[in-house]
């Protein structure tokens, strides 16, 4: 099947392409078990990971994968580079362009900017969003939606999408890239949506978002009994926001711990794409608990991110398509 | 003696063909068979009274690599403009009576259009104090409007003594209407789109909360308000309501508000970010409607240039703004003419007549009848053009480029003179 050259958005992905990642994810997955996890894949072509923000999990988690694909990995963290301090989006991607990058993995604290990148004609590489703002982070709902795949068919995951499966994603919707991408991706793979959140951290109007919406975790947890339930991150920037009275009022109505882990039906996942405030928005049992899926996360994060790098660089470099 | 010429076979607004003679910088006849040495063939045209800014940004003094009173209003010209308001958030402000005696000084010698420069309504466009807002008034410049567009004079009490203030001499507050605390940050309208986006949202109660403050201030004081580019559907009730309450308000919307909308943000094409945003079409309709229906009295481009790197960027660190001047007559058309909805008449009183009232402008926006000041212009409503990058003004932010609009301006006339004949800019201003 053919891929696209980049991958910008979860909505990028038909059914059938997303499936096919996490199939080639799945077999990555068997290489990072093995005893040499290298494949010679990408032997000769150059990977930028472009980091504008900080986010040492997500840049290394893409390094790894990279690397085992033999790629040339260069990491340009541009961190405070912006058009104020004299160095803009622009003249980067064109260093990196006239340095010959094949691929270049963006990061940018701007909702917008990996399409920015991928349209300017700036540069030629595939491009790959690794989070914009509060827009996106399709690699993020790529590998939730592997992880859901393996706790929920294990072995016999491959060919299989999340048709009827019950996310319910509960905190920042509004601010969150991880809701935003989980959502496009839960939808085209037949998942159903639930967003769980104070209505200020909602937003104003979600009438184009396919997700119903919540104010309370507990009636959820009880009347939809999801098979997934996806704590995110709250920020500090919202806490002195009024976005909400107080942490601890957070965490008493919003926050996952061990009195709504035990309302979790059998085989149900308990996922946070980290790094966790552990106390706020899940506590400490629940995220040990044997249903949290957060250390699968990680390590999907790498055969996940393998399957995409792999999907848009392998084959039809010459065909400038999308 | 000065010289005639005779525009022949035109449409004045709606009116039947008939010719206009121009003698010096005068209209000195109207009626059909009219002839002089100098004849211009006009079949087809409509003749309207030259057009009237009310709201454009030229960017000098400070911003000169954007544009320049000459380049701008060389663009003001191209676009049926016979005057143009510069608003006054330069550098240095528009807040004394030396800069705005400035920017008058360079419109003349320009020589394209009446320039009538705007007054800040508070010192440094900060919103703490206000300008000297009477040496302005009496300066040279004469300056009748005041502004810190581009901010909100959001202060009430300071916003209730500008009011005040200026009818001592008869001026208007033209405001920029937007609660700072409600949109900071902001960078689109906030709405189904904005959530898919995940740009922060900039909702439509920051404006229409000033809008219905400001009217009810303007009644408290007995003065009139001017609302510079509505935007909302919500918007447009509040004026509704408060000029059938008798309260002296006037309210403005710009081409863009009258055209597009919030879904061009989903390319993150940096020329669609504008202040204010652009809204939905639900807003674009209740604008449109207003506009017809005498609620929106005029409208004014906000021409807004910016240099390509202001744009060429992620979209939270491009700049608002987006260039009207040589659109605006096309988009008017368009919405009022050629939707079969209203005519030639309204289009005169929306970009001209109006305008010119709200302004003052001596010798602008009158009805064209022999013994006015020759300010016209003419447009073949026929023309169809696709809009290019490539214009007059110094930037290249239009987000009209691709498009394909109604009209062309074919000539304009600047007290008697061509600033653009056959389409084209003349070489040389008035003299």
């Amino acid at each position: 099947m053919m891929m696209n050259r980049n991958l910008l958005s979860a909505a990028d992905l038909s059914r059938d392409q997303a499936v096919e990642i996490l199939d080639i994810a799945e077999g990555m997955a068997d290489v990072n078990d093995r005893e040499i996890k290298k494949l010679p894949t990408l032997r000769g072509k150059t990977v930028v990971n472009l980091f504008f923000e900080d986010s040492t999990r997500t840049r290394i988690s893409f390094e790894l994968a990279a690397k085992r694909l033999s790629a040339d990995v260069i990491n340009f963290s541009a961190k405070g580079s912006s058009v104020s301090k004299g160095e803009s989006l622009k003249d980067t991607a064109q260093t990196l362009e006239a340095m010959g990058a094949d691929a270049v993995v963006i990061r940018h604290g701007a909702s917008g900017a990996a399409n920015v990148l991928a349209h300017s004609g700036w540069i030629n590489g595939a491009i790959v969003n690794a989070g914009d703002g509060t827009h996106e982070h399709p690699t993020q709902a790529l590998l939730d939606a592997f992880t859901m795949r393996k706790r929920l068919h294990g072995k016999a995951s491959a060919g299989r999408s999340l048709d009827g499966v019950k996310v319910a994603i509960v905190g920042d919707i509004l601010h969150s890239r991880v809701a935003r991408s989980n959502l496009l991706l839960l939808n085209t793979l037949g998942a159903e949506v639930h967003f769980v959140a104070p209505p200020t951290l909602l937003p104003a109007n979600a009438s184009n978002m396919k997700a119903t919406l919540h104010y309370s975790l507990d009636e959820v947890l009880e009347n939809e009994t999801p098979e997934v339930v996806m704590m995110l991150r709250v920020q500090a920037e919202r806490m002195n926001a009024s976005y909400f009275p107080s942490e601890r009022e957070y965490a008493r109505i919003w926050g996952f711990n061990a009195d709504r882990l035990a309302k979790l039906k059998p085989g149900a996942m308990v996922m946070h794409p980290g790094p966790m405030n552990r106390g706020l928005e899940i506590d400490a049992i629940s995220a040990d608990s044997p249903q949290s899926t957060v250390l699968g996360q990680v390590a999907n994060g790498v055969s996940v991110r393998m399957a995409v790098l792999f999907s848009v660089l392998s084959g039809e470099r010459a065909n400038h398509v999308n | 003696m000065s010289t005639s010429f005779v525009l022949k076979n035109l449409s004045i607004g709606d009116g039947p063909v008939t010719d206009i003679e121009v003698t010096g910088d005068l209209i000195t006849a109207i009626g059909e068979n009219l002839s002089a040495a100098e004849q211009i063939d006009c079949a087809g045209l409509v003749a309207l009274p030259g057009l009237v800014d009310l709201h454009t940004h030229l960017r000098e003094p400070g911003f000169e690599q954007s544009e320049t009173v000459l380049t701008g209003t060389q663009a003001a010209a191209l676009g049926g403009f016979t005057a143009v308001h510069a608003m006054a958030n330069t550098s240095p402000v528009a807040d004394t009576a030396g800069v705005v005696e400035q920017v008058a000084a360079l419109g003349r010698e320009a020589g394209y259009v009446d320039v009538f420069p705007i007054g800040a309504v508070t010192v440094g466009l900060e919103g703490k104090q206000l300008a000297e807002l009477g040496a302005m008034a009496n300066s040279k410049a004469k300056v009748r409007v005041f502004s810190d567009d581009g901010k909100c004079v959001h202060d009430p009490v300071l916003m209730r003594r500008a009011l005040e203030y200026v009818k001592a001499f008869g001026g208007v507050v033209a405001q920029h209407a937007q609660e700072p605390r409600l949109t900071e940050g902001a960078q689109m309208h906030e709405g189904a789109v904005s959530a898919e986006l995940g740009l922060a949202g900039w909702p439509a109660v920051a404006e229409e909360s000033i809008i219905a403050r400001d009217v009810l201030l303007a009644e408290h004081v007995g003065s009139r308000v001017h609302i510079c580019h509505l935007s909302t559907a919500g918007s447009v009730e509040i004026v509704r309501w408060a000029k059938a309450r008798g309260i002296q308000v006037t309210a403005e919307v710009t081409p863009h508000h009258l055209l597009l909308t919030d879904e061009l943000v989903r390319s993150y094409d940096a020329v669609y970010k504008v202040n204010p945003p652009l809204r939905t079409a639900t807003d674009v309709h209740a604008l449109r409607a207003a506009l017809i229906d005498g609620t929106i009295d005029i409208i004014a481009t906000d021409h807004a240039p910016h240099p390509i790197e202001a744009k060429d960027c992620e979209w939270n660190a491009a700049a608002f703004g987006m260039l009207g001047l040589e659109t605006a007559a096309s988009i008017a058309q368009l919405v009022l003419v050629d939707s079969g909805l209203s005519n030639w008449s309204r289009l005169a009183q929306v970009l001209s007549e109006n305008p010119a009232r709200i302004g003052q402008d001596p010798n602008q926006g009158e009805a064209i009848a022999v013994g006015q000041v020759a300010n016209l212009t003419l447009i073949d409503p026929t023309a169809k053009r696709t809009i290019v990058a490539e214009s007059a003004s110094k930037s290249i932010n239009s987000p009209y480029v691709g498009l394909e609009l109604p009209g062309r301006v074919m000539h304009t006339i600047y007290r008697g003179y061509f600033t653009v004949r056959d389409g084209n800019l003349a070489k040389a201003g008035r003299p």
